[in-house]
């Protein structure tokens, strides 16, 4: 099972945490803390994997890929295979590239609500439900469109004179 | 990035964008990538429905912005006072509102109290829109646990939107259902959950049995009857639904293999389908057909496949397909060769396969990447288990891992050596572990490899001063760490010696003892438990050989309760050694003169704080002026191991009580027969009931009308409700198990029944319920829960443990050979601890061979006692009997309780940690652990005549291993260590040695 997912950034501020069983948000703190000072003080062309029993005990490893600024994290049991979650990180990292055409540490903090929405068609409840990236887009963008809707009629309302709104209503459609 | 930026970002072209940068001068150069990318993507719109007003916007970037944590909390902290403010305003629009949550989850996310806003999140999962209801869910599932007061008010919509038509909504409600649903909660949502196992979406199928496996994780008897829907969802039409119906059957096969024997055949076939690309090339990733899929079957079939050869024999064709077919250029084909190795070396082994793993690890360990070194060493631990013989061809490979700068796989190769360890090896290894526990600075990693060098000096330590030198050590760097057991064990080691009737060899160990404790006394800042351990023996041993006079101990003991002055224990432990010390001379007949500072010493104990330490020294005081044969009586000398027998009943009180009552006191009445007790005991009952019977109802209420039709209705109306399930009265049952119990408790708790009556009828459906089918899903659930408890550890492991050692059979003559021709001396001993490790699991075949043998040893136990007591002697090669030091409560046991020492065995072999169990068996497994250790070390020189029949040449090979080892001591260089730690093969259970040895 999956105990939890963070992204931080390569000067330790979380970009997104989520735990799957609930922890108080101080002990969410600390561990986050506590996994950023491990992986600060790792050297670059070492192994992705970590023994993480000492942060958050028993029967815990860690996986992170480190992309440019940022820090992906996966924090599982004996249950997961450290290969196949690497490749997890890779899934993860590829759809929201997908969804962003080359994502960047901004788009992670700006689409705060879009990356739960991603990693939860993801990894469900703790266990991994979907690995393909394709499948993860659809299901993100169904989603959205759902979203528009609604929202497009609110732009349609606010008297479009702006030439942002109709472009950016425009690559909504 | 500053506030204008965001505008600047939907402006499409990237020139205008350097304009503006170039004209700005606040532009960091270093952000202007990212900059660029977030303009482009806010032009092109992928912020879809995800849209964030430009306030977020404005916060992300000033907290980004932050240059130190101080100015983070401030903006925060100002960011939550705007929020408090704003969020309690009335009618605020719902996209503000939704706005509001994404900020407060954000800054919640940064560490920071959100909870004054949980409430307007629980509200927005009600609102009709998907938008704002799929906010609110995340927002609840982030911010919420499940034990919170507020989940009472999302359970009733959680239940409507499980039912809406949207399958967008059920989606985010079942994402909200495995977070937020507890125990108690479970029964309300359950019905719902389990009709959306046949939901015509598979998105939808695939999240209920998420759900389903979470409820199972949180309370497996909630939903043990429903466990035949994990084995229908097996066959869904869609792969997907199938893979994710793989990860509840896991834990359950992890909880109960037996149950599940009958799907090895399906597990095989539909891995043999996707390893044939049977699937849509949807599934595909990086040209492997469904390697998650895989990897999950694989190891469900290793779960299977352990200590069932029948069942294994199904998988060997598809297992072999897939080595075959496994792309190792890629991480992923990689990941599912490493499960294919683990699968192997669990189930029942096949040389082909076998082979296959070797080659598959020795590319691993070949590779450059850490990653795959990482995955290659801890297969190569797997697989040693069942082929020993490997491990000598990556001799080169380990050590390069060693002594690799990435600790996570350094620390990986400790684990695999830790594996290896066995007597001929023990001091190199537990000699790097040591050197590399001073190292780290991680308290945790520090105290776990510290218990593992002790139970390895524990268990092969080749001579008694090796083995207090190496305590010394493990004590002296990481003496706080220990935990206080290893310190009673180390002095209830030294105390009993090594469990024979030896007392050369006992006293020599003990006087070794002292001399290194003088010595590393000399050594400032020693942590507290070290100094307990050292003043204990000093105290109890210093004087005993009489190389040193009662004066100097003691003057070094007042030394070190002078030197730890702030340490209560180690005074304490000092005080009482002082004692001892002049106790022994009072019992020898010598006069006792109290040194100068142990008066002063006792004169600022006798009126210490400290009540424990006062104590002592009044003792001591007393000690001191009795005479000898008092003192001697109170402490006599080397009497710690004796037992102390306590008369629990007080017998000897008896004429003075008996005295007592004739003369008219009251007899004593125990405290379970008072009065008092009775009362408080009746209360304690009452509340139960009371607590019992308020057991939360989720479903609504019907009308009031349809009361009477409700009570009238046939059966199948109940069920046509609920449809796909075979046994759907869950819910209910639960109910009226809680309130029978209250029908027969006091007033308070008839008044809630009788609400509850009430309700029942209101709810109609549940009175047509039979009884019948309440009882038979409770004792199911009883059942269910029994198999787990027993089904889970014990019995698997044990039988694959017999698997191992049949295997043990296959291989021993070609592993000796190849070890003979490569290692020469060692080989031996690697071969006895082979057949040792063989015979130690009582499989029944294997206990048939085991009797006759052990009555041999047996009787050569007898004559061993009558040698004379140098076989402890380890240094010297004059050890040439042949009898082999056994422990004769180990033979007992293994001639008739073979079951207890399998249990042993597994205990230790599967927790490595541990270095004793705290069982029954505790007094003498510290003997066994002694003798063990003794035992070990003979054994390398010489063969165990019952077990191997390999008598000749004992003599021949004490002499190699003496010429040995100063070797290793002295050097230790690569090659050999490669000696060293090669010549390994049988001895990744070195415990197993104990059984059939002593």
């Amino acid at each position: 099972m999956i105990k939890a997912v963070m992204v931080m950034n390569t000067q330790g501020k979380s970009r997104l945490a989520k735990f799957y069983e609930y922890l108080s948000v101080e002990k969410q703190q600390e561990l986050i803390r506590g996994v950023f000072s491990v992986l600060c003080s790792r050297a670059e062309n070492v192994s992705n994997f970590i023994d993480a029993e000492s942060i958050f005990g028993q029967d815990s490893r860690l996986v992170y890929k480190h992309f440019a600024t940022l820090y992906f994290v996966f924090v599982f049991d004996s249950s997961e295979n450290e290969l196949a979650v690497l490749d997890l990180i890779q899934v993860f990292v590829e759809t929201l590239d997908k969804c962003f055409q080359n994502v960047c540490e901004l788009d992670i903090v700006f689409n705060y609500s879009k990356i739960h929405t991603i990693l939860d068609e993801m990894v469900f409840g703790g266990q991994v439900v979907e690995t393909s990236s394709s499948e993860i887009m659809k299901a993100v963008e169904e989603i959205s469109k759902c979203f528009l809707s609604p929202f497009l009629l609110s732009c349609v309302k606010m008297h479009v004179d702006d030439v942002r709104f109709s472009t950016f209503a425009l690559f909504l459609i | 990035m500053d506030a204008k930026s965001y505008a600047i970002c939907f402006k499409p072209s990237s020139s205008a964008l350097k304009r503006s940068n170039t004209t700005r001068n606040w532009y960091r150069v270093a952000k202007l990538e990212q900059l660029k990318t977030i303009g482009r993507e806010l032009t092109k719109g992928s912020q879809g429905g995800f849209y964030q007003s430009k306030e977020f916007l404005d916060l992300v970037k000033s907290i980004g912005e932050a240059r130190s944590k101080a100015e983070e909390d401030r903006i925060v902290l100002s960011e939550i006072e705007t929020l408090k403010r704003r969020i309690s305003e009335p009618d605020i629009p719902k996209r503000k509102m939704k706005e509001y949550i994404i900020r407060l989850v954000y800054v919640e996310m940064l560490g920071h109290d959100a909870s004054f806003g949980y409430i307007h999140a629980v509200k927005m999962i009600h609102d009709d829109s998907l938008l704002v209801k799929r906010t609110g869910y995340l927002a609840v599932t982030l911010f919420l646990n499940e034990d919170h007061d507020l989940i009472i008010l999302i359970v009733n919509t959680i239940q409507k939107d499980l039912k809406s038509d949207n399958y967008l909504v059920v989606c985010a409600a079942l994402n909200a259902v495995c977070k937020l649903i507890n125990e108690e909660t479970i029964p309300a949502v359950l019905p719902q959950i389990v009709e959306l196992l046949a939901h015509p979406k598979e998105a939808v199928r695939k999240k209920a049995i998420m759900a389903l496996h979470r409820f199972y994780q949180k309370s497996p008897s909630s939903v043990s009857h429903l466990v035949s829907n994990f084995r229908k969802r097996l066959c869904d039409n869609d792969p997907g639904v199938m893979g994710a119906t793989l990860c509840p059957l896991f834990d359950l096969i992890t909880n109960d293999v037996n149950s599940y024997k009958d799907l090895v055949i399906s597990f095989v076939s539909i891995l043999k389908q996707v390893a044939e690309r049977r699937l849509p090339k949807a599934y595909d990733y990086h040209q492997m057909p469904a390697p998650f899929i895989q990897i999950k079957l694989l190891k469900i079939l290793a779960l299977l496949g352990s200590s069932d050869k029948q069942a294994s024999e199904n998988m060997y064709t598809v297992v072999g397909d897939i080595f075959r077919k496994c792309d190792s250029s890629s991480n992923i084909g990689n990941a599912v060769l490493y499960e294919c190795i683990c699968c192997v070396s669990s189930i029942y082994p096949n040389p082909k396969l076998l082979e296959s793993a070797a080659d598959a690890i020795s590319r691993f360990l070949k590779s450059d990447s850490h990653n795959l070194k990482y995955m290659g060493i801890d297969a190569l631990g797997r697989l040693i288990k069942i082929s020993p013989e490997i491990a000598e061809q990556h001799q080169l490979a380990v050590i390069d891992c060693l002594e690799d700068p990435d600790d996570t796989l350094k620390r990986k190769t400790f684990e695999l050596l830790y594996k290896m360890t066995k007597s001929t090896n023990v001091e190199v290894i537990v000699d790097r572990m040591i050197d590399y526990m001073n190292s780290i600075n991680d308290n945790h990693y520090k105290t776990e490899i510290a218990s593992r060098c002790v139970e390895l000096a524990e268990q092969f330590a080749p001579s008694n001063q090796w083995f207090i030198q190496t305590m010394n050590k493990v004590f002296e760097h990481a003496g706080d760490l220990v935990n206080i057991k290893v310190a009673h064990n180390l002095m209830r080691l030294i105390a009993e010696g090594f469990g024979e009737d030896d007392d050369t060899a006992d006293s020599q160990l003990r006087s070794s003892a002292v001399e290194s404790y003088l010595h590393i006394l000399g050594e400032p800042k020693l942590p507290s438990v070290f100094l307990q351990v050292i003043c204990w023996v000093l105290g109890e041993y210093g004087t005993a050989d009489g190389k040193y006079s009662a004066s100097y101990i003691t003057g070094k003991l007042c030394d070190v309760a002078e030197a730890y002055s702030n340490d209560e224990t180690v005074k304490a432990y000092a005080v009482t050694a002082l004692m001892k010390i002049y106790a022994f001379e009072i019992a020898a007949g010598r006069k006792v003169d109290m040194l100068p500072e142990c008066h002063s010493l006792m004169e600022e104990f006798l009126a210490s704080h400290s009540t424990d330490l006062q104590q002592r020294a009044y003792e001591l005081q007393a000690v001191i002026g009795l005479d000898a044969h008092a003192v001697e009586s109170i402490l006599p000398s080397d009497a710690s191991c004796e037992d102390i027998e306590v008369d629990k009943a007080l017998s000897f009180l008896n004429d003075y009580i008996q005295e007592a009552i004739e003369k008219g006191a009251q007899p004593y009445i125990p405290e379970s027969e008072r009065t008092g007790m009775l009362n408080i005991s009746n209360f304690r009952n009452q509340d139960h009931h009371e607590a019992s019977s308020h057991g939360l109802r989720f479903e609504a209420y019907e009308l009031p009308k349809q009361t009477v039709q409700a009570r009238i209705p046939p059966a199948s109306l109940a069920s046509t409700e609920l449809v796909p399930v075979p046994e759907p009265m869950y819910p209910r049952e639960s109910y009226q198990t809680t309130t029978v119990p209250s029908v027969s408790s006091d007033a308070a708790s008839t008044e809630l029944k009788l609400r509850l009556d009430g309700v029942q009828k209101r709810w109609g459906r549940q009175t047509h319920f039979p009884s019948t089918s309440t009882s038979n899903s409770t004792s199911l659930k009883t059942v269910n829960g029994i198999t787990q408890v027993d089904g889970s550890n014990t019995a698997n492991s044990r039988t694959r443990e017999t698997y191992d050692s049949r295997k043990q059979v296959e291989i021993s003559p070609e592993k000796q050979k190849l070890a003979a021709s490569l290692f020469g001396g060692p080989s031996k001993t690697e071969k006895k601890s082979a057949t040792g490790h063989k015979s130690s699991k009582p499989s029944s075949h294997m206990v048939k061979s085991h009797a006759p043998k052990s009555s041999m040893e047996v009787a050569s136990e007898k004559t061993s006692v009558q040698q004379p007591p140098d076989l402890l002697d380890f240094g010297e090669p004059t050890v040439k009997s042949t009898a082999p030091s056994l422990d004769p409560f180990k033979d007992l046991e293994g001639l008739l309780e073979p079951t207890t020492q399998v249990s042993s065995a597994v205990n230790h072999s599967s927790t490595a940690a541990v270095t004793k169990s705290p069982d029954i068996m505790g007094l003498y497994t510290e003997t066994t652990a002694g003798a063990h250790h003794k035992d070990s070390d003979i054994l390398s020189g010489l063969s165990n005549p019952p077990m191997t029949n390999m008598v000749g040449g004992t003599t021949t090979m004490q002499v190699a291993q003496s010429s040995k080892g100063p070797n290793l001591k002295d050097s230790l260089e690569k090659d050999a260590l490669v000696r060293q730690m090669g010549v390994t093969p049988s001895s990744q259970n070195p415990n197993l040695f104990k059984d059939i040895l002593g």
